[in-house]
Order: C-alpha cells, then structure tokens, then sequence
C-alpha cells in the first residue's frame, strides 16, 4: 500500500495512504481521546472529542474520519484543542444525569475518565434544561437510563451493523433526539435478541443489565436452600479484567475461590454440561446424518442467536439442535440426578450461573426449561455481576489461592472449556463425532480449521468415507449470511455453529466492557480465546466423552446419550416470532 | 414506556397497499430509497402509521427504528392523520405574545390529543403554525379554512360545538 509522509506534534510519521489522523497518530505512540468513535462499526465523526488541528485548515478536525495526506501537519495537544475538548464535555453535562455515585457505571465511564483528564471543575457551567426520560425496563435482561446517554450512537450502530438486528436507533431530533425503539415501545416488545452487544459499547451508565445480585446473596442467607452456582467457560477469561489483571489472564482457580468464599454451597462448572452438550449435540447430529434427518444442523448453545432465529428465520427453526444450551442443561442435571443423588428436594435448590452473557438472562425464563418441574436455573448473572458481588462482600480478588471446582458436576475436558471461543463448540463435537463415526481414536485432537476470530469459517473433513462440511458464524450479521444461503438451499453443510456475538461467548454481551481506546486497536476476541486454549491444551481429557463425571452420570442415571431420558430432560423446543 | 402507535385505528384499503407496493417496488433497489419510499407513502395514505412502516419494513429489509428514526426526524412526515377538521393555532410571536399557547394548551387538553395528533374519531386534528397573517386579529387559530380570531379560552367550546 502507498504511505504517506506526515508531522505530528512535530514528529515525523508515516501512514498508508487512506487511513485516518486518528490511526496514523495511535502507529505513533501518540493518543487522542475518542468518545462516539468505534472502529469500523461507529465512524460519524460527531462527539468533537478527537478534535485536532490541521495547519492550513479553517476548522478543527475530526482525527477519527479526516485521512492523512503528504505533508500534513498536525497537532494533537495544544491548549486551543485541550478547552475545546474540555468546553464538549461541558455541554455534554449540560444535559447529562451526573449522580455518578451510584451509577453503575462509576470508576469505568468514559466520559467520566475525560472530565477527569481534561479537567472539568463546573459540571453545571452550561446547566440547563434537562429532559427526563423515564427508564425502559421493558426488557427482562437490560436497562435503558437515557438520562445519563450522550447520544454517541455506539450503541446503535453495534445494533444495526455488527448484529444485523437494528432495533434501537436515535428518534426525532435536535434536543429531543433520544435512542429509542419504533414508536416509542419498550425494548422488551421489539425484536432484541438480548445480547447485550449494546451494553458493551455504551461509554457510559446509559445502558446496564439489570441486577440480580441481591437475588443471589438472598438466596445464599436463606438456610433452607442448597446453594450451587455454575460459571461459563468465558467467565474465567475475562474476569480478570475487573480486577486489574492483564487482558487474556485465565482466573479459573481464583474465580472458583472467589465463588466459594461468597458462600455457595457447592461451586460446580458450566464446563461440565458443556461436555454434556457435545454428548447430546454429537448424538443428534449423527443421528440426523444416519437417518436422513434436517440437515444442516445448528447449534442451539447462544440464546442471542436462537432468539434471532426464532425472529428473523421462523421458517428455519428445524435446522436447530433440540439441545438445551450448556447452562439450561447444567440446571437440568442438578435438580434431577443431583438432586436425587444428594436426597435434595429440586425446589430446595438454587441454581446459579455465572454467563458471560445477559441474554442468558432471558433463556431461564424460557418455556419447556423445567426438567423437574421448577425453573432449571434459577438466577443468572453477568460477569460484570460477579466482579461487582466479589467487591461487595470485600473479597480481595487478586490475592485469593488457586482452587478447584466441587464434585461431582465441577469436573470437565478441553473440550468443553473452548465453547466460549467462535469454533470451539464445533471443535469440540468434532472431537467426540469423528471418534464416534470412525470407532478409532484421532490422533490429533486439534481442529484448527475452525479456530480464529474470522467472522465466517469454513471446512471439509473426511471421515468414514463420508466430507463432512461444516461451517462457523459468529456476530448475527455472519449468522445472516450463512442463514440466508441456507433458506435458499445454496448452503450445502452439515453442520453448523452460530455464535450471537462476534468472536463467541469470550467477548459476550455480560463481559468486563472494554475502554474504547483499547477495544479500537487490539483483538480482544482473540486475546480472549487464547486463555480458553491454552487451558485445553493444558488439560489430560480434552474429549467430553472422556470426561469420567459425564460417564457416570450416563451409567447412573441417563442410560445413553439421546435416550427417552435424556430427551426429556436435556433437549427442549423453539417458537416462531415476528420483527418489530 | 408507552408505545406510541396512533390513536386513530388504521383503516388503509387494498388500492393504498398496492400503489405503496408498486412504489416500493420501483425505488427499493436504489440507493438512500428510503426518504422517496417514504413520501410516497405519506402521498399515499396521508400519514406514516405503524402499519405502512411496517410494510415498508418487510419489503425492503430496512429495520423499523431506521424508518421510525426518519420518519421522526423530518418535520415533512407525520405519525397522525390529519382530522376532518384541521386546527392549527398560530404560535408566531404577534399570537404568542397575545396568549395563543394557552389557546394551543386548552386545545390539547379539551381534545386529549397531543399537537400533531388526531382525536380517535378522526374528527379534530391539532397542529401549531407559525404567522397566518392575520397579526391584527391575535390570537388566531384556522379551523380548515376558517380563521378565528380575538381568541380567548373560554370561546374554544363554542367554536368546537359547531364543527358535527
């Protein structure tokens, strides 16, 4: 590619021709403070945040869209910028919610990290008319304040561009502009899938989900309840963040102390029924392959995704898998082969998860996910909200011995700690169906064909004289692609994994929010992911099949995989649903 | 939060729904179709419901919030049809200065619509205009083409009273 030569604060830099101030000056070492700017999702240039000066030009420019060109010169950081900049955050207070000790968002807002910096003294010095918005709790996982929104469009654009769904969006103008839903309704009746992409992207405490923190330290008081609480594999790959650990460091053995030292009765492992979904999933995939069943058939374990299904490809749902997800089928186990094992009451037991995710929150209120005729799992809460429970019952994170996860549904293989990366699911079935379909033991367990952070990926693998094709989605705006050629019949695999957030699970909707200065210039996915593989190639047991906890509870209480049993307990259904 | 679907119920006949599909599908392949998609509509059916945004929704693939995003942010589209009697009050400032809001206030209050809305029988619409150019008459209101003017409150219900 052409480079162009330029200054920056005086400094010489080269970029490639076509790229932005903004891109040119971070390649330099040298930040500029963004707010709306999101990379290649949210490039409308409208916060005025990364202001700089070009010389020759009349106005200040917007480094995050204005591109390089020879001979520029620019300036980054002289005191005409740093009032400018500091005279927006002004008149973004002007109207802005500031009971920042008890948002949400505290200690991590972005702009309140810019008021800092550029060293706003008067929140009030334009106060002003301030509109009140009533919150839109309409939705069962999240909350919308915007009061406290400053219209950066983040959200929306994560919405519309990276999920393909587009159900929030900037209504009216001028100062009654406010991001809301079609004619006004709650975000609960549109077609939101729940995934929290939105949440992620918000610079400030505009948008949360909602807590349920006080549930689980209720629930952990009352002495009549047995207390069990399951973390996501992603869990253990992020949480770190929270606590100043480097992006990428794997806290599983903190995490799992943490969870103990809050008072859980027993601290068990969505890994474990991860494992128990690739026995289920292979199962019925093979089952499909043999007997002439829908095919391709589709992941079920991402409840963004399956709710997109249901909204936006009613007329698709039988290419989805009838397996509960890992955590349904982690809730199902424990109040019926657990409960009986331990001569507990199901509706005496509480049952936890720790979900990188918050539609996770809406698939536990689903229908037919009660396999002993309560709710499986009872409270759902992000990372963010185990981070937060950690804080408040002073428990000091960084400090905390390694630990490990209760018996007899703590124990798991590889194969089940990869679910959270894009692939790994898919990874992980192959594992246990190649095996299955071959009657051999591979000799390579590794399928690195559907690993990487890519949107869409793709493979053939022979096995037993048959191709098996199979695909891999993840973010809705890939899954669409794929669901598009597969409600066309152009789409000729076998299997494929859909992921609702881009990446998978490791970067869901409930993870630590990621400061846009990092989020815009390093892999987050990635970085993620390779906490989660690297503790698979760690372990001895990388296949769910193998799991000697998952042959029990096949030999105790299940029978075989897809049984009468099995079905009743571990599969579920889906419904049709209309767009708004 | 409340939604804010019309208070008039839809009533749009199969001729309205065929020339907005033909007009869909003319314009629909062509970039920034929207805005031109959209006033058709609005030649169309006098006024941009819930339910020829929604058409428009399924046809061309473009999510509701993008229409309602539009559709709200240009003052040429309205939500709500206009009534059989169009009442607009002049909110310019020879009628303001003389006491039109509070005219413009007891309108919305007796009729229970909000400005630019219609009341659920289709009778009575409310809109704010800026200056008819009557300022010697203030506070003025139209009713179609009807101008009242030297407006108090108290005069509202008999003029309402006329208009059965």
């Amino acid at each position: 590619m052409e480079n162009v030569n330029l200054k920056i604060n005086g400094l010489n830099v080269t970029a490639p021709a076509g790229s932005t101030i903004l891109e040119a000056a971070q390649a330099a070492g040298i930040r500029i403070p963004t707010l709306c700017y999101l990379k290649e999702i949210n490039e409308i240039g409208a916060c005025r945040m990364c202001v700089v000066e070009v010389k020759g030009a009349r106005n200040l420019a917007a480094a995050c869209v204005h591109p390089v060109s020879e001979g520029m010169e620019v300036q980054t950081n002289t005191k005409r910028l740093l009032d400018s900049r500091r005279r927006t955050l002004e008149l973004l207070l002007s109207n802005h919610d500031k009971k920042c000790l008890s948002c949400v968002r505290s200690g991590q807002c972005e702009l309140q990290e810019l008021c800092q910096e550029l060293g706003v003294t008067d929140e009030d010095y334009f106060a002003g008319e301030t509109p009140h918005y009533e919150l839109d709790e309409s939705a069962v996982h999240m909350v919308r304040d915007n009061n406290k929104c400053i219209l950066c469009r983040r959200c929306s654009a994560v919405c519309e561009k990276v999920q393909s769904v587009g159900v929030i969006g900037p209504n009216n103008r001028g100062f009654a502009t406010f991001i809301g839903s079609p004619f006004d309704m709650g975000l609960g009746d549109t077609s939101c899938v729940s995934c929290g992409q939105c949440i992620s992207a918000c610079p400030t405490g505009a948008l949360y989900e909602k807590s349920s923190i006080d549930e689980v330290l209720e629930a952990i008081a009352d002495e009549t309840k047995h207390v069990v609480v399951q973390p996501a594999p992603s869990v253990r790959a992020a949480l770190g963040e929270e606590f100043g650990c480097t992006m990428g460091t794997d806290v599983e053995g903190k995490m799992a102390a943490a969870l103990r030292r809050i008072g859980f009765d027993k601290v068990f492992d969505t890994d474990f029924s991860a494992d128990l979904t690739i026995m289920e999933e292979a199962h019925e995939f093979l089952d499909r392959v043999k007997n002439g069943g829908v095919l391709p058939m589709m992941t079920s374990c991402s409840p963004g995704w399956i709710k997109y299904c249901e909204h936006y490809y009613p007329d698709q749902l039988e290419h989805l898998s009838s397996c509960k997800s890992p955590q349904q089928m982690f809730g199902a186990i424990t109040k019926t082969y657990y409960a009986e094992k331990m001569g507990i009451a199901p509706e005496d037991i509480v049952c936890v998860s720790v979900m990188p995710c918050t539609a996770k929150k809406f698939e536990i209120r689903r229908d037919d996910q009660y396999a002993a005729g309560v709710p499986d799992v009872d409270i759902s809460i992000t990372t963010r909200e185990l981070a937060r429970l950690i804080r408040k019952v002073g428990i000091d994170f960084r400090s905390l011995p390694n630990e490990g996860f209760d018996d007899p549904l703590g124990e798991s293989s590889g194969a089940g700690v990869i679910f959270g990366a894009t692939g790994g699911v898919m990874e992980a079935a192959l594992r246990t169906a190649v095996e299955e379909l071959t009657g051999e033991t591979l000799q390579k367990v590794d399928f690195t064909e559907v690993r990487g952070t890519e949107g869409i990926k793709e493979a053939v693998y022979h096995v037993a004289g048959m191709d098996v094709k199979v695909a891999v989605a993840s973010g809705l705006s890939n899954a669409k692609v794929i669901m598009d050629k597969v409600r066309s019949g152009e789409a000729d695999y076998h299997f494929i994994e859909i992921m609702c957030c881009p990446g998978g699970c490791v970067n869901g909707g409930g993870q630590p929010q990621v400061h846009a200065d990092a989020r815009n210039f390093t892999d987050v996915k990635a970085i993620r992911a390779k906490a989660l593989y690297d503790n698979d190639a760690a372990k001895t047991i990388r296949k769910s099949h193998e799991n000697p906890s998952i042959k029990r509870v096949y030999n105790e209480y299940l029978g075989a995989p897809g049984s009468e049993k099995a079905h009743h307990i571990l599969h579920t259904t889906y419904v049709k649903r209309t767009i708004n | 939060m409340a939604a804010k679907k019309g208070t008039v119920p839809f009533s749009g006949t199969k001729e309205q729904e065929e020339a907005l599909m033909k007009a869909i599908g003319e314009l629909k392949s062509e970039k920034g179709a929207l805005m031109p998609i959209l006033q058709k509509a609005q030649d169309i059916y006098g006024y941009l419901p819930y339910e020829v945004q929604k058409m428009i929704s399924d046809q061309t693939g473009i999510p509701m919030e993008k229409i309602y995003g539009v559709a709200t942010f240009y003052s040429q589209f309205t939500l709500n049809p206009k009534g059989r009697y169009r009442i607009s009050v002049c909110l310019g400032t020879a009628c303001y200065v003389k006491g039109s809001g509070d005219i413009y206030n007891a309108l919305i209050e007796k009729l229970g619509i909000e400005g630019g809305g219609c009341t659920p029988d289709g009778k009575f619409s409310l809109d704010a205009c800026r200056c008819v150019g009557a300022c010697g008459l203030a506070p003025v209101m139209m009713i179609n083409d009807e101008v009242y003017g030297r407006l108090t409150v108290d005069d509202i219900d008999g003029i309402l009273a006329k208009y059965e």
